[in-house]
C-alpha cells in the first residue's frame, strides 16, 4: 500500500512537472510582451510546491518501506535485510540506483521549493523562469526514475529476507556522503536555471549575480563537505592507507567542484564590476552539464566500481539522451542568446578582476584536464582502441602544474584593487610571506634532505598560501599600526563575505599542507606479525597483543589489539577489525586509525598465517600518515568559509533591487 | 555587443594607461586563454604518452610478447588451487587465467577482501625477465558477484564466457555464494 502511495506520487509529480516545465515559461514570455498570459506566469510557485509534496511522498514512502523491511519490494531485497542497524536500513534508501535516482529529484524538488520560500523578492518573470527551467529539469529525471528505475517494483512472491545492504557502504561516512553530494550536484541545477533564465530573458546584470551567488555557494559547501566525507570513507574503510586515487568516481565529483569553484569567483566579477558576464553564463551552464556528467558516469555503470549500480544498458542511453538534451540545449540558448548580453565593465590585466580571470582559467583547465584523464580510457574503449588505464601519474604530472600558479595567484589576487591594480605594490607587501615562505621550504629541504623536493613545493604552497592570506587580513584591519580598538572596529565593519574568503583560502591551505604530508612522507610496513612481536614504524613501536573473535550486530570478526608505545611510553591500543558480514559473507576491514596533529598512526589488519612449525602470525598493514587530519579540518575549514560567506548580510536582505537603483548600489558596493 | 566597440578604460590615473579599446582587450584575453589551452593541451599529451597503463590478457601478454619492464594491468581469473603464501613471508604467488593461457603473479602485500580463488582479478606491475608478472598492485573490487569488465572480455575473447550466467557470478566464479 505505502509502496504504491509512493508510486502514484511520483507519477503525479511528473505531471506537476510538466505543467510546471511549460506553462511558466510561455505565461512569462506572453507577459514581457505585454500580453494576457492567462495567469500561467504564477503557476509556477504552486506547481513546485507540489512537485515537492509529492516528491517527499515517494521519498518518504520508500523510506518507511525500508524501516519496516517490506521485502515485497525488489530494491528493498536487494539492499536491506532485517538485521541491519536502522541508520543503515535509512542510508540505503540511496545506496542504491533507484533510491539515489530518487533522492536526486528529492533534492532537486527541495531547491525548487527553497525558490519560492526565499526567492519572494525576485522579479516575478525571472522567479517563473527558473521554476520552469527547475520543472524540465524535474521532468526528465523523473521520466528517467518512472520508466528505467521504478524503485516501486514488487516482487511475487516476495521472499524472506532481504539480500543486506553492501557492507562498504554501512558506514556513518559513507551514509552521508551521497545526500552532501547530491546537495552539491542539484543546488549547481540553481545556477544552471538561473543562467538559462536570464539568457531567455537577454539580462544579465550584477542583481542576477547576487540572486545566483547564494545557490551556488549552498551548492559548493555541500559538494565541498561530500567529497570530503567520501574521501575520508575511502581513507578508513579500505585499508589502503590513502585518502585519494584518482579513480573515476572521485573525479566525477571533483571535476563539477573545480568548475564550481570557478563560478563561485566569476560571479563575484559580474556582482560587484558587471563584467565577465557571458563566461559567467556558459560557466553556469558548464558546472551543471559536468554535475550531470558525474551523475552520469557513475550511475550508468560506464564505469564500474562500488557507485555504479546500473547495468541495465536502457538506462545508460536514457541519461545519455537525457545529458545531450540538456547540455546541447542550454549550450544551443547560449550560443544564440549570449551574444544579446550586454558587454559589461573594462579592466586591466592586472586588477582583481584580472586575477578572478586568471583563477577561472587555471580552474577550469584543470576541470579539463581531470575530465580528460577520465574519459579517456572510455573514449580508447569505445572506438574499439586498447584498454588502457589512466592512473594517479598522468593526474599528479598534469594537476600539480596548474594548481601551483592558480595557488601564487590566489595570495596576489586580492591585494589588487578592483580595474586596475599595481601588482608592484602589491608584491612589496607580500614581501614578508615570501621570505617566511621561503624559510618553511628551506627548513624542509634540509630536514627531509634525499626526500623527494615536491614534499618542499607542497608545504612551500601551503605556507604561502596560508600567510599570505593572513597578511592581506592583518593589513586591512591595520593590526599594529593603529590601536587595538580602531582595528576591532575595522574588522567589524568587514562584510562576512570577506571572512568567508579568508576562511575558505586558509582552508584550502590546510589541505594542501595535509596532502603534502601524507603522500610525501608516509611511511608502510607490511609484515607477519606474530603474537607478542614489535614492529617499530616511524619511531613508534606497535605489539600485537592478542587477536580476538568477537561478534557485531549483523557481522562477525577478528579484532587484533595493537599497543603503540613511543620510547617507552604508552600512546594508545588500537583494534583494527576483519570483518564477515553474515548475510554477503563479505569481507571488510576495518582500520584503527589514532590521531593527532602530527599525523595518523594506521594500521589494517590481514590474513592470519599458520606456520609450518604450528606458530601463528597475522599479516598486518602499518602505516604512519603525517598531517592527514590536516585534510580534513582544512576541509571543515572552507565548508565553514562557505557558510560564513553565505550568511552575509547581502544575500539577506537587499536583494531584489535591480535596474532603478542599481546606480545607487554601486555606489555602495564601491567602498 | 557592437554598440560599445570603441569604448576606452576610464582610469583616474592617464599617466600609464594607453586606450584599449573592447575589442583589443577582448583579443588579448582569447590570446592569454588559447596559451592557457595550449600549455594544459600539451600537459595532457604529454601526461598521456607517459602514463597510460595498457591493459592485457594473458593470451594477449603471451601473443604480443610484452617486453619485461613495462608497466602494464593483467586481468584475469584467479585459477583454482593456484595461490600460495610462503610461510612467514607476505608475498603471495597465484596464477592469473583467462581460462586459455596463463601467467604467474608475485604480490607483496595484503591482498584485497574480496580476493579468491576463481574470482575476477586485475593486477598492476611488470613482467620481469622469467615471464613471472611483479604485481605492485592487486584489485578485486567491492563486489562479491563483481566481474572486471576487462576481465569479461578476456573471458569473451577467449571464448569461455557463459553468456547469461554473468548475473548471476558463475562465469568462473565457483567461490561465490
Amino acid at each position: 500500500m505505502i509502496a504504491e502511495i509512493g508510486h502514484f506520487s511520483l507519477i503525479l509529480a511528473f505531471v506537476l512537472a510538466i505543467i510546471q516545465g511549460t506553462l511558466p515559461l510561455i505565461g512569462a514570455g506572453r507577459r514581457d510582451k505585454g500580453r494576457d498570459n492567462f495567469g500561467w506566469t504564477g503557476l509556477a510557485r504552486p506547481a513546485a510546491i507540489g512537485q515537492f509534496l509529492f516528491i517527499s511522498m515517494a521519498f518518504l514512502s520508500l523510506t518507511i518501506s525500508f524501516i519496516t523491511s517490506d521485502f515485497s519490494l525488489s530494491v528493498v531485497v536487494a539492499n536491506s535485510n532485517s538485521a541491519l542497524p536502522l541508520l543503515y536500513k535509512v542510508s540505503a534508501v540511496w545506496g542504491n540506483h533507484e533510491g539515489s535516482m530518487l533522492l536526486w529529484v528529492f533534492i532537486l524538488s527541495l531547491f525548487g521549493l527553497c525558490v519560492v520560500v526565499f526567492g519572494k523578492n525576485l522579479p516575478l518573470g525571472l522567479r517563473a523562469r527558473v521554476l520552469s527551467i527547475q520543472g524540465l529539469i524535474s521532468v526528465g529525471f523523473l521520466l528517467f526514475i518512472l520508466f528505467t528505475s521504478n524503485p516501486f517494483l514488487r516482487l511475487d512472491p516476495a521472499p524472506f529476507d532481504g539480500r543486506d545492504l553492501n557492507p562498504l557502504l554501512q558506514d556513518p561516512g559513507l551514509a552521508f556522503h551521497p545526500p552532501f553530494l547530491y546537495l552539491g550536484y542539484v543546488g549547481f541545477s540553481m545556477a544552471f536555471s538561473f543562467a538559462v533564465a536570464a539568457l531567455i530573458e537577454g539580462r544579465v546584470d550584477p542583481a542576477w549575480a547576487r540572486w545566483v551567488r547564494p545557490w551556488t555557494l549552498a551548492a559548493w559547501c555541500a559538494l565541498t563537505l561530500g567529497i570530503g566525507l567520501g574521501s575520508w570513507w575511502a581513507y578508513y574503510e579500505l585499508g589502503w592507507g590513502g585518502f585519494w586515487f584518482w579513480d573515476p568516481v572521485e573525479n566525477a565529483s571533483l571535476i563539477p567542484w573545480l568548475a564550481g569553484t570557478a563560478l563561485l569567483h566569476s560571479a563575484t566579477v559580474v556582482e560587484k564590476r558587471d563584467a565577465m558576464k557571458s563566461w559567467t553564463v556558459l560557466l553556469a551552464i558548464l558546472t551543471f552539464s559536468l554535475s550531470l556528467i558525474g551523475t552520469f558516469l557513475v550511475r550508468s555503470g560506464v564505469l564500474t566500481s562500488v557507485h555504479s549500480f546500473a547495468t541495465d544498458p536502457t538506462r545508460g542511453v536514457f541519461i545519455l539522451a537525457l545529458l545531450i538534451v540538456t547540455i546541447g540545449g542550454s549550450l544551443i540558448l547560449f550560443a544564440w542568446r549570449a551574444p544579446a548580453l550586454k558587454p559589461g565593465g573594462m579592466f586591466a590585466p592586472v586588477s582583481r578582476e584580472g586575477f578572478l580571470l586568471l583563477n577561472n582559467l587555471l580552474l577550469s583547465c584543470a576541470a579539463g584536464t581531470v575530465l580528460i584523464g577520465t574519459l579517456y580510457p572510455l573514449f580508447l574503449d569505445a572506438v574499439g582502441g586498447d584498454k588502457v588505464s589512466v592512473g594517479p601519474p598522468f593526474f599528479n604530472a598534469t594537476f600539480l602544474p596548474i594548481a601551483v600558479p592558480l595557488v601564487l595567484a590566489m595570495v596576489i589576487g586580492p591585494l589588487l584593487s578592483w580595474k586596475r591594480g599595481d601588482l608592484r605594490q602589491a608584491l612589496r607587501r607580500l614581501s614578508v610571506v615570501a621570505v617566511l615562505t621561503l624559510t618553511c621550504v628551506a627548513a624542509i629541504l634540509f630536514y627531509d634532505r634525499g626526500g623527494q623536493p615536491l614534499a618542499a613545493l607542497g608545504i612551500g604552497m601551503a605556507a604561502w598560501l596560508f600567510f599570505g592570506t593572513a597578511t592581506e587580513l592583518v593589513q586591512r584591519l591595520r593590526i599594529g599600526r593603529i590601536p587595538a580598538i580602531e582595528s576591532w572596529r575595522r574588522a567589524a565593519h568587514q562584510p562576512r563575505a570577506y571572512y568567508g574568503m579568508v576562511l575558505a583560502h586558509a582552508g584550502l591551505a590546510v589541505v594542501i599542507a595535509g596532502i603534502t604530508g601524507g603522500s610525501m612522507w608516509r611511511s608502510e610496513h607490511i609484515q607477519a606479525q606474530h603474537i607478542g612481536e614489535t614492529v617499530e614504524v616511524a619511531g613508534y613501536n606497535f605489539t600485537l597483543t592478542t587477536v580476538e573473535a568477537e561478534t557485531g550486530p549483523n557481522y562477525t570478526m577478528d579484532t587484533a589489539r595493537i599497543e603503540v608505545s613511543k620510547k617507552g611510553r604508552n600512546i594508545t591500543t588500537l583494534s583494527p577489525e576483519k570483518r564477515i558480514y553474515d548475510v554477503s559473507a563479505m569481507p571488510t576491514t576495518e582500520a584503527a586509525i589514532h590521531s593527532s596533529l602530527k599525523g595518523d598512526l594506521y594500521v589494517a589488519l590481514g590474513d592470519q598465517q599458520i606456520f609450518d612449525t604450528g606458530e601463528e602470525a597475522w599479516t598486518t598493514r602499518i602505516w604512519f600518515n603525517p598531517l592527514v587530519p590536516w585534510i580534513w579540518a582544512g576541509v571543515l575549514i572552507m565548508v565553514l568559509g562557505g557558510l560564513v560567506s553565505l550568511a552575509d548580510r547581502r544575500h539577506r536582505i537587499g536583494a531584489p533591487r535591480r535596474a532603478t537603483e542599481r546606480t545607487a548600489e554601486r555606489t555602495a558596493v564601491r567602498r | 555587443m557592437s554598440e560599445n566597440e570603441n569604448d576606452t578604460l576610464q582610469t583616474p590615473s592617464p599617466k600609464k594607461s594607453r586606450p584599449m579599446t573592447r575589442k583589443r582587450r577582448r583579443l588579448y584575453i582569447v590570446l592569454i586563454a588559447m596559451g592557457f589551452l595550449f600549455a594544459a593541451g600539451a600537459l595532457v599529451l604529454s601526461a598521456l604518452r607517459d602514463n597510460l597503463v595498457f591493459f592485457y590478457s594473458p593470451t594477449e601478454i603471451l601473443e604480443r610478447e610484452i617486453q619485461p619492464g613495462q608497466r602494464i594491468r593483467i586481468g584475469g581469473l584467479v585459477e583454482e588451487a593456484s595461490v600460495v603464501q610462503a610461510s612467514g613471508e607476505v608475498s603471495v604467488m597465484f596464477r592469473v587465467t583467462d581460462l586459455t593461457q596463463t601467467i604467474p603473479v608475485v604480490f607483496t602485500g595484503v591482498l584485497p577482501d574480496l580476493f579468491r580463488e576463481g574470482q575476477g582479478v586485475i593486477a598492476e606491475g611488470s613482467l620481469n625477465e622469467d615471464g613471472v608478472f611483479q604485481a605492485t598492485n592487486v584489485l578485486a573490487k567491492h563486489d562479491e558477484n563483481y566481474m572486471p569488465p576487462e576481465v569479461a572480455e578476456a573471458l569473451k575473447k577467449s571464448g569461455r564466457w557463459q553468456e547469461g550466467a554473468e548475473m548471476n557470478g558463475e562465469n568462473g566464479e565457483n567461490a561465490a555464494p
